[in-house]
């Protein structure tokens, strides 16, 4: 891993990328952004499957509303993460804080699918209370506390220096 | 200016701010929960701001909208604030010249005008148009000022971190 990110940090791309003045604090900016929608999705869809906001609307009807900005957003986090790696790999590449990030994505991938599974079957239900009691709320909580981590994570690999 | 800066120079030298400038973990983990609460306040908004600008929510009625969503945001930028006073504590001579951060506290006014304005003035006729899709132009307008002041407040709070020197 250490002669990959030697290698890549030495590439043209990476170097531009480097260079750029404004680039690296503009794409962090809009990485953020993209953490907004996703947070701040999740927690809207969470919120409403514990009962506690949207209860006006059905669960597809808060699916439709949420779902899509959060998959859009990860491919924006997932792009402007790339540059970010590619333009300072050892950074990151080599960073507890990195690595501990990206295996708490993949975690975080298939719970929200978990979620959206969840919301597709019951779909049509309206006003109501908790979904499925206490294992419901608590997978809920839990998979929101991940993504806050997840951001947690990222904003601490630039305070673990890497050799 | 001058009482400004001793005052400052006070904060500076206060045990709290020792605390955050010798501690390893403190000042990044205030940070963090910064980013997350600032993510939680802007995503929630913009919430709000996409349904004045017609683009999303828009066959929710505004007043039950903004009622189930605004609670979430005060209380993330409750968080916020309180993060930033910290983290301003630790360095408050060096924040208080930082070119980046006054841009951001300006803006973070113009925001709170812009609610302001919004809550005083177009708020008032708010029954006329809670159900309609499309709201009056100066609900449009402060729906679009609101998420222009905020993504800016982003990108110059993250150009803060790349012109102050670390403790």
């Amino acid at each position: 891993m250490e002669a990959f990110a030697q290698w890549l940090g030495a590439t043209p791309v990476s170097v531009a990328i480097r260079r750029a003045l404004w680039l690296i604090p503009l794409l962090q900016a809009v990485h953020i952004l993209a953490i907004a929608a996703v947070l701040s999705s999740v927690a809207m869809i969470d919120l409403r499957l514990l009962g506690l906001a949207g209860r006006s609307q059905t669960l597809r009807a808060t699916a439709q509303r949420f779902v899509p900005w959060i998959w859009t957003s990860l491919v924006v986090l997932a792009a402007t993460g790339l540059v970010l790696v590619v333009g300072e790999p050892k950074r990151s590449l080599l960073n507890p804080a990195f690595q501990l990030k990206m295996a708490m994505v993949a975690a975080a991938v298939p719970g929200m699918l978990a979620v959206q599974a969840l919301l597709r079957r019951n779909a049509d239900v309206r006003n109501d209370h908790p979904h499925g009691g206490k294992m419901t709320g608590a997978f809920v909580v839990l998979t929101f506390l991940l993504w806050c981590a997840i951001a947690f994570a990222g904003r601490w690999i630039a305070y673990i220096r890497v050799a | 200016m001058e009482h400004v800066e001793a005052l400052l120079r006070w904060i500076e030298r206060t045990a709290l701010a020792v605390f955050l400038q010798e501690s390893a973990w403190a000042f990044p983990t205030i940070e963090s929960l910064h980013v997350i609460a600032i993510a939680l306040v802007i995503g929630t908004i913009a919430i709000v701001d996409l349904r004045l600008l017609a683009l999303a929510s828009v066959k929710r009625p505004y007043t039950e909208l903004s009622r189930d969503i605004l609670p979430c945001t005060w209380g993330a930028f409750a968080v916020a604030v309180t993060t930033g006073v910290l983290m301003f504590i630790s360095q408050p001579v060096a924040y208080f010249a930082n070119t980046a951060f006054r841009i951001k506290l300006t803006v973070l006014l113009l925001a709170g005008i812009n609610m302001m304005v919004f809550q005083l003035i177009t708020h008032r006729g708010v029954a006329k148009w809670d159900h309609d899709a499309a709201v009056p132009l100066p609900g449009k307008l402060a729906g679009a000022l609101s998420l222009t002041f905020w993504v800016l407040v982003v990108f110059f709070g993250r150009r803060i971190g790349f012109t102050m020197s670390p403790v």
